[in-house]
């Protein structure tokens, strides 16, 4: 077993553009469910809204890609605005049954056959990245070593700009959340009749909540689609709205920097266990294959098992998360 | 050749479908899908819709696999070719003994690379189409036949989904819990089906696959769909007692717990694929038969079969929750948990009962969703149509799911007829939204319940 390329890529995935995109992700979700305790089950949507708005605006409008990022936050927001009406006077789980079912009606409408002359049916958009790239100093085709870091060229430049927007979004979120404005999401979550009581208009705020996190889903969703230079229907399915659940359960919701820490030590650990397995020595490979059918998909999905195993545990047994706390703990309070 | 279980398909006719005149026809469907591990091979129909939009088959064509054989359709238009070993194979369809004014759609696509699985025979479809289906294509959207077939289609779908969405709707009831990881009890039901069917009761191990059935070598599908509805039901009960009651017990919120659904969702749907593999599969009885005609409208008699099963079913549901005691302390529970539990019902007992029913019935569901193919992940595929049912019928009332099954079962095929069928799960979207909007309790919903 190569253990120095095992841990060159655990390494590398610990600041990843993977852990980039779910961080952000995480941290719009972090400002739905964390703060105000909404329970969206649809966050995919809004990073699928945020990819297709870039994607759609430049390959079917023929807008400049910049023009098309401004157009993805709008289009993030005017969801929320779609799916809260009809949801937040409701209780929580009705939200969750409308984010659930509109991400996936998302993604089913972007792959349809209808819709391809638009989103590029399944095969999806590519090639519209070019003028992000245009400005990297780095050079794209080139690896880059910083200590145990390596990576591409054009994957330095996501990074730079990705890890950048994260922490100036982080920041945004912090400040935010210590202003009355997001005292008063807290006292919504912590209890929503006595926030009314108070005068304030839960519904207002919660929408607001909810479009300011699905906007941030959005910036999630743009960088996914720059890094891998193309938007893909299927790389937005359900599953990933529930890891980005089990990255914040993992830092702690309602914590401000629980999204970047949990998703750093998720993907950390997903690509450990995977570089692990497929490292193995031939004959035990071999013997696992034969037994527990250990096959190289089969390794792709143990990653998901992995997801559903753990949120269940979290939820159960450590709803604050490892380094949460309980009183910043929207599980709990209802 | 393929073999003809038809005298299967008359008994089952007769006990379930007497006095159902589309279950008639049964002896006379086309032969099944013969799937044994040492018998593999390609199969197919060719058939073709005419300008009045009856299927025609289409006997005499020859097709062929290089080096391994070629078969002549029959005048179901039938053909199988066996081959030896799982692996690809690549088809081909002689076009020369097409009947005229008959061609392949995609005239390219003449020659198809099809992959033989280990289970199954593996069915290819060659699209043809004639000069006149422009006719036919030009017959008016709504015409009374199109609509009533697709009626009839929604109400199959309605059917399945009631059965799959009551168990949803009674376990929120009693215990306030959205459960999402009620469609992998769905395909819990079509995976176990397909075992059974296939592998019998301890086949999957293969030193015993060569036991004589039920052991080994498959039972038959009505017998499997029998197991999977049980396999439902344990596996309903084992959810709840491992997972669930603790939980309660320990006082873990119920978002925590709708959390937890969804983790259990996504392990068991991974763990399905991890060993059911992503590949799609068909069940080896009724995997594909012809439809019968009945007022101008199609259904084959596999499908009047599951219906009349699955409406037999529905009223005994109806009739066990109005009138045993099992079904009235459900429906106690639903309504007031406490004042059930002050008046001496057992509530951990009914909740209990209740995931062991929801769970079974969600399980006879999946065994008929999946008769077109088997798929890991045929129940989140659908999971939107249930949500869609039960909060339009009302979340948490014992009926709701029912009326709202068959609403969004009917609403979906109509919505065809305007929007390309591809897009027509979106409508339960449209529909959820709406019901949202406009009553959000749903329709026997009481106000109180939204809170």
């Amino acid at each position: 077993m190569d253990w120095g390329f095992i841990f060159e890529r655990s390494f590398s995935a610990m600041i990843g553009p993977e852990v980039v995109v779910y961080a952000l992700a995480a941290v719009g979700l972090n400002v739905h469910f964390g703060y105000t305790g909404l329970m969206n089950f649809g966050q995919v949507g809004f990073m699928a809204a945020g990819a297709y708005g870039v994607g759609v605006s430049v390959f079917w409008l023929g807008w400049n890609f910049w023009v098309g990022i401004i157009f993805a936050f709008v289009y993030a927001g005017v969801l929320a605005l779609l799916l809260g009406l009809p949801t937040l006077r409701l209780r929580a789980d009705y939200l969750a049954l409308v984010t659930i079912a509109a991400s996936e009606t998302i993604r089913l409408l972007a792959r349809s056959r209808v819709m391809r002359p638009i989103t590029g049916g399944v095969e999806g958009v590519n090639q519209f990245a070019g003028p992000f790239y245009d400005l990297s100093p780095f050079e794209l085709g080139e690896f880059y070593s910083f200590g145990p870091f390596k990576y591409l060229g054009r994957d330095v430049w996501v990074l730079m700009v990705g890890w950048t927007l994260l922490i100036l979004i982080t920041l945004m979120v912090r400040q935010l959340m210590r202003s009355p404005w997001g005292r008063t999401l807290r006292a919504i979550r912590e209890d929503e009749d006595a926030a009314r009581a108070l005068g304030k208009n839960s519904y207002f705020y919660k929408m607001q909540s909810l479009m300011l996190g699905g906007m941030i889903g959005a910036v999630a969703g743009v960088i996914q689609v720059i890094q891998k230079a193309s938007v893909q229907a299927d790389t937005f399915n359900p599953v990933i709205t529930f890891t980005i659940w089990t990255i914040l359960i993992i830092g702690g919701p309602g914590r401000v920097w629980s999204p970047i820490i949990g998703s750093s030590i998720y993907w950390t650990l997903i690509v450990f266990i995977e570089n692990t397995l497929r490292q193995l020595p031939p004959d035990l490979r071999s013997t696992l294959e034969d037994t527990v059918q250990l096959s190289d998909f089969n390794i792709a999905m143990l990653r998901f098992i992995l997801v559903g195993l753990g949120l269940m545990l979290l939820a159960r047994f450590r709803p604050q998360g490892i380094f949460g706390s309980r009183e910043e703990m929207a599980l709990d309070s209802r | 050749m393929p073999k003809s279980r038809w005298t299967v398909r008359l008994a089952l006719g007769l006990a379930l479908g007497a006095g159902f005149g589309l279950v008639g026809g049964a002896g006379q469907s086309a032969a099944l899908v013969e799937a044994v591990q040492e018998d593999l091979g390609v199969i197919g129909t060719l058939q073709y819709t005419d300008a009045t939009g009856a299927k025609v088959f289409i006997e005499g064509v020859e097709l062929s696999i290089d080096d391994v054989g070629g078969d002549t359709t029959d005048k179901d238009g039938n053909f199988r070719i066996p081959v030896s070993s799982p692996g690809e194979y690549s088809i081909t369809l002689n076009t020369a003994t097409l009947p005229d004014g008959v061609t392949l759609k995609d005239p390219s696509r003449a020659n198809l690379v099809v992959k033989v699985s280990e289970n199954a025979d593996q069915r290819i479809i060659f699209p043809l189409v004639t000069g006149d289906t422009v006719a036919a294509t030009s017959e008016s959207k709504f015409s009374v036949r199109r609509v009533s077939q697709l009626t009839l289609e929604g109400l199959k779908l309605g059917l399945y989904l009631a059965m799959a969405s009551i168990g949803l709707s009674l376990i929120f009831g009693t215990t306030g819990l959205v459960n999402f990881a009620h469609a992998e009890l769905i395909t819990w039901g079509t995976l176990m089906a397909y075992f059974f069917n296939i592998y019998g009761l301890v086949g999957t191990f293969g030193f015993l696959a060569g036991w004589p059935a039920p052991f080994g070598a498959g039972v038959n599908f009505i017998i499997a769909t029998a197991l999977a509805a049980v396999m439902g039901g344990v596996l309903g009960y084992g959810l709840n007692r491992v997972v669930f009651r603790p939980s309660r017990n320990a006082g873990v919120s119920l978002l925590a717990q709708m959390v937890m659904t969804i983790g259990l969702a996504i392990f068991l749907r991974y763990v399905f694929v991890y060993f059911f593999g992503s590949r799609y599969r068909v069940y080896k009885d009724y995997a594909a038969q012809r439809a019968n005609s009945f007022l101008g409208m199609e259904l084959t008699s596999r499908d009047a079969t599951a219906m009349v099963v699955s409406i037999i079913i529905l009223i005994a549901v109806g009739i066990g929750l109005g009138r045993t005691r099992t079904g009235r302390a459900m429906r106690a529970v639903s309504d007031n948990r406490d004042l059930a539990e002050s008046s001496g019902i057992n509530v951990e007992r009914v909740i209990a009962q209740v995931w062991i029913f929801g769970g079974a019935l969600a399980a006879l569901s999946g065994t008929f969703f999946g008769f077109d193919t088997v798929k890991w992940d045929i129940g989140a595929r659908i999971l939107l149509l249930i949500f869609a049912a039960v909060t339009l019928g009302g979340l948490g009332t014992s009926y709701g799911a029912l009326v709202g099954a068959l609403m969004v079962g009917i609403a979906i095929n109509w919505s065809t007829l305007i929007i390309d069928t591809e897009l027509k799960n979106m409508t339960a979207l449209v529909m959820l939204i709406l019901a949202l909007l406009l009553r959000p309790q749903g329709i026997l919903g009481q106000k109180q319940r939204i809170g």
